[in-house]
């Protein structure tokens, strides 16, 4: 499909040079590149610069509550399995304010892709500190730098039991739409944080800081993606080095699958309680 | 011959009150009797005191009772606990032995332990045993109590079955032997309804024939009762039950099913529904059919976990910042339950608000035998677009301006367009905007002109003896029950009931017309703050003269409510 296709007409209000247009580019080309029908494809999202992002792409969006949209994603593919759902999130609002639902829906493992806009800052609300901000970076709120641990998010997902896991960098869209067509193939809750600086707010993460550290695991051509432990030991390297690419990539066994669900529940009209009711006789 | 019996079976959690009382209630429905059971129970799994009380009649009961005719203690410290409460000519049946008791004159002495322990070796066969104990007493053909339990027992194995028949034999036997037969001289019955059901029994099966295919929820007492009747046909119906980690997630899984084109619902109690807050908000904001079961207990925090209290009425008014239109029901009977909540389905749906439906731990777990209800009645009404009426759009807006304020619902793939839909202010196109024109306007859409519509949807009143009355007495929600019978009892032409079944939008005219020419007005509410008059001074501007208030987490009685009802008649 051309990418003309998910053109939405609503005007962008990112500042100049967010990473965020990476994504977006990086979004639409995957959808093009997989033939998405628009009509069949729903993105979700919270709150947060992240959670515009439904509304640049033309397709369904349901842009709901600030952390909470992995309960709407997941119920809504549920009870309609044709449709195609991307939840569009941050690291303040998946990680943050929705990291129980982060966490549970992992662990419920229905068939949804969830991309997060990690830039370790929060940048609506003006540069607090999010789960993923470096220890030591000082914001007007973190005068003394942040103290807190930082989030490690993949690892996380991997522990939790996620079968899809992987990084990508907002400037190298080519990459990052390739990463996302796998994850949309990959049936279960598959999980891509992109890096992605905040132009604004933060002065540490920038693209050339992400540029030095991020490196891809498939380079050396030898990096399986479905062993667990070398998954988990590459999600938790962080440092002067950073991977990226599909980390983790197992087929796990979804939420309809373990339930031998076959019903699409939007097409069900089945409500004739004569025959139970006699079980209260 | 007594024409109402009030027995009271009473031990430690985990001793099968619960069950115990189901058996009877069937077989005293089985033998043709009205019953009205309720449950008393602490938060703890095992010990403590709980007791399940069981009224039967030959006529219609609705108010729990303090005075027992019959008490069934499990256990020496509740015999202590309850023997007080015996009726001046009150029976109760102790066993001697277990309990180490050194005369046995003032009761009935069986030895339900060992007996239950002869028919099927353990002490949880005493349910069996005690169900054919009344049975004799009462001058019931053991042949019911068989029946009963070969029913209720029919999803176990074969042996469970025999030893449960056996013990209700033996427990039938020594009764007689002991010439204890027929002691409680009932009145003959002359028939009573087939089915048995409680209030959240009710609201399950309003649902599942409301065709809500998504369900989610976090477990909660009193609440919990309702999604494990889901769950119990959910394959049967094609329904899922989620269990959500948080109340939160509950009520967003639930606007994520409903905005994809299901019916769905979730259910609570009050710290639950205080989680949800935002996303009632959220229904509202983004005009998603909802539906929202609060089963009441007593707060703050935590409170009384498997108590009763209507002090959530303030909560579920206020419920989500912001303004938007939402409809509150508050059932008052078994039958309510089922028909309300069927018509929340097709209010949400019909105006794409949040409805509510507020109930409480004792209309939750209060039984009561019932007429088959009419299924075919609240028919579902989706008012979503056809796919052929999708079809001829050619530019979808999801928040279409119409007169109505209500825009024409399509559904995520069911339309050739794509569907924007966002809990930020939004143009008719369902993009965010600052713009103040549109704002002005999608308040009026969201609130307004939906709220205006809403009260002509008013449910009318229940009313009792409104015409000669000169004193009203409102209520709302699970009170019904309790005041109706005590009115009956009282037989005071002066007094007159006024039940609300729907606590929100209210039709200041139509209430106000109700009270015109009255003398007094009071309130009758399971809370200490007397919420309901303070709503209806709020809206209507009727100022009660007093209100009748109950909180110590317990339902009113008969004989409770019966002393304040004549207060109020004498002040």
């Amino acid at each position: 499909m051309e990418l003309q296709e998910y053109k939405s007409k609503d005007p962008i209000a990112w500042c100049p040079g967010c990473g965020n247009f990476g994504i977006l580019n990086a979004v639409k080309k995957s959808l093009a590149k997989l033939d998405q029908p628009p009509q069949k494809t729903l993105f979700v999202s919270g709150i947060g610069q992240a959670a515009k992002l439904p509304h640049y792409i033309r397709a369904n969006c349901f842009n709901g509550l600030h952390g909470r949209a992995l309960p709407v994603a997941a119920a809504a593919k549920m009870v309609n399995p044709d449709l195609q759902v991307i939840v569009d999130t941050g690291d303040g609002d998946c990680y943050g304010e929705g990291g129980n639902h982060f966490i549970h829906n992992i662990r419920r493992n229905i068939d949804i892709t969830v991309i997060v806009h990690n830039n370790q800052i929060y940048g609506l609300t003006k540069g607090q500190a999010s789960p993923t901000s470096e220890p030591g970076m000082k914001t007007k709120v973190q005068s003394n730098g942040v103290v807190l641990n930082r989030f490690n998010s993949l690892a996380v997902a991997i522990a939790a039991g996620c079968g899809f896991v992987a990084r990508g960098f907002s400037r190298q869209i080519e990459n990052l739409s390739n990463i996302i067509v796998e994850a949309i193939k990959y049936r279960g809750f598959s999980l891509v944080e992109v890096m992605q600086p905040c132009v604004s707010f933060n002065k540490i993460n920038t693209y050339d800081w992400y540029a030095e550290r991020l490196y891809d695991v498939g380079e050396s051509g030898s990096y399986d993606p479905n062993q667990l432990q070398t998954a988990l030991s590459k999600a938790l390297e962080w440092g002067d080095k950073i991977p990226m690419g599909i980390i983790y990539n197992s087929p796990h066994k979804t939420y309809l699958e373990k339930l031998e669900f076959g019903n699409i529940l939007v097409n069900q009209q089945n409500n004739d309680i004569n025959g139970i009711f006699e079980d209260f006789a | 011959m007594k024409e109402d019996l009030n027995i009271r079976v009473t031990g430690e959690a985990g001793q099968g009150m619960k069950t115990i009382g189901s058996v009877l209630g069937k077989v005293f429905k089985e033998a043709g009797f009205y019953v009205f059971s309720n449950l008393d129970y602490m938060s703890r799994i095992r010990g403590g005191n709980n007791f399940y009380q069981l009224r039967i009649a030959t006529a219609p009961k609705s108010c729990p009772k303090e005075k027992i005719d019959l008490l069934i203690p499990l256990t020496k410290e509740a015999l202590h606990l309850h023997k007080d409460s015996l009726d001046k000519d009150g029976l109760a049946v102790v066993d001697k032995e277990e309990f180490k008791l050194d005369e046995c004159k003032s009761y009935i002495c069986i030895d339900y332990f060992k007996l239950a322990r002869k028919a099927g070796g353990s002490d949880l066969y005493i349910n069996s045993v005690c169900s054919g104990i009344l049975a004799a007493m009462s001058g019931i053909d053991l042949e019911i109590v068989k029946k009963v339990l070969y029913e209720m027992f029919t999803r176990k194995s074969k042996e469970i079955v025999e030893k449960n028949v056996k013990a209700a034999e033996l427990g039938y036997n020594q009764t007689s032997e002991n010439n204890s037969s027929s002691q409680l001289k009932l009145a003959k019955p002359s028939g009573s309804p087939k089915y048995i059901l409680d209030g959240k029994q009710a609201v399950a099966l309003g649902a599942i024939s409301a065709g809500c295919k998504f369900y989610s929820a976090y477990p909660m007492s009193p609440s919990t009762g309702v999604m494990d009747t889901i769950a119990r046909y959910m394959d049967k119906f094609g329904i899922i039950v989620e269990q959500a980690e948080d109340e939160i997630a509950a009520v967003n899984m639930a606007i994520g099913a409903s905005v994809t084109g299901v019916r769905a619902m979730t259910s609570t109690s009050g710290g639950g529904f205080a989680l949800m807050g935002e996303g009632i908000s959220l229904a509202g904001m983004t005009e998603t059919p909802l539906v929202v079961g609060n089963f009441q207990r007593p707060g703050p925090a935590t409170g009384f976990p498997t108590r009763t209290e209507q002090a959530d009425l303030n909560l579920v008014l206020g419920a989500g910042h912001g303004e938007f239109a939402k409809i509150i029901f508050a059932p008052g009977t078994i039958e309510e339950s089922f028909y309300l909540t069927k018509k929340a389905f097709n209010m949400a749906e019909k105006y794409q608000i949040p409805a509510i439906i507020l109930s409480d731990q004792f209309l939750a777990d209060s039984a009561r035998n019932i007429n088959k209800l009419d299924f075919d009645s609240e028919a579902i009404e989706r008012n979503i677009l056809s796919v052929k009426e999708a079809k001829a759009i050619n530019k979808y807006k999801r928040y279409e301006l119409t007169t109505s304020g209500i825009s024409p619902r399509a559904i995520f793939s069911r339309i050739d367009d794509v569907i924007y839909i966002d809990s930020d202010e939004h143009t008719e196109e369902g993009h965010i905007t600052e713009d103040a024109d549109v704002r002005i306007k999608m308040v009026e859409k969201r609130f307004q002109k939906k709220m205006d519509a809403l009260l002509d949807e008013f449910i009318d009143p229940t009313v009792y003896n409104l015409v000669r009355a000169e004193t009203v007495l409102f209520c709302f929600g699970s009170v019904l029950g309790p005041l109706r019978e005590c009115l009956e009892e009282i037989n005071d032409p002066n007094l007159a009931m006024v039940h609300l079944s729907q606590v929100w939008p209210i039709n200041s005219q139509k209430i106000k017309a109700l009270v015109k020419n009255k003398k007094r007005v009071f309130s009758v509410e399971n809370n200490a703050e007397g919420q309901l008059a303070k709503l209806l001074h709020r809206e209507t501007g009727i100022r009660v003269n007093g209100s009748i208030l109950k909180y110590d987490g317990r339902p009113f009685t008969l004989e409770s409510l019966i002393k304040q009802l004549k207060d109020v008649v004498s002040s």
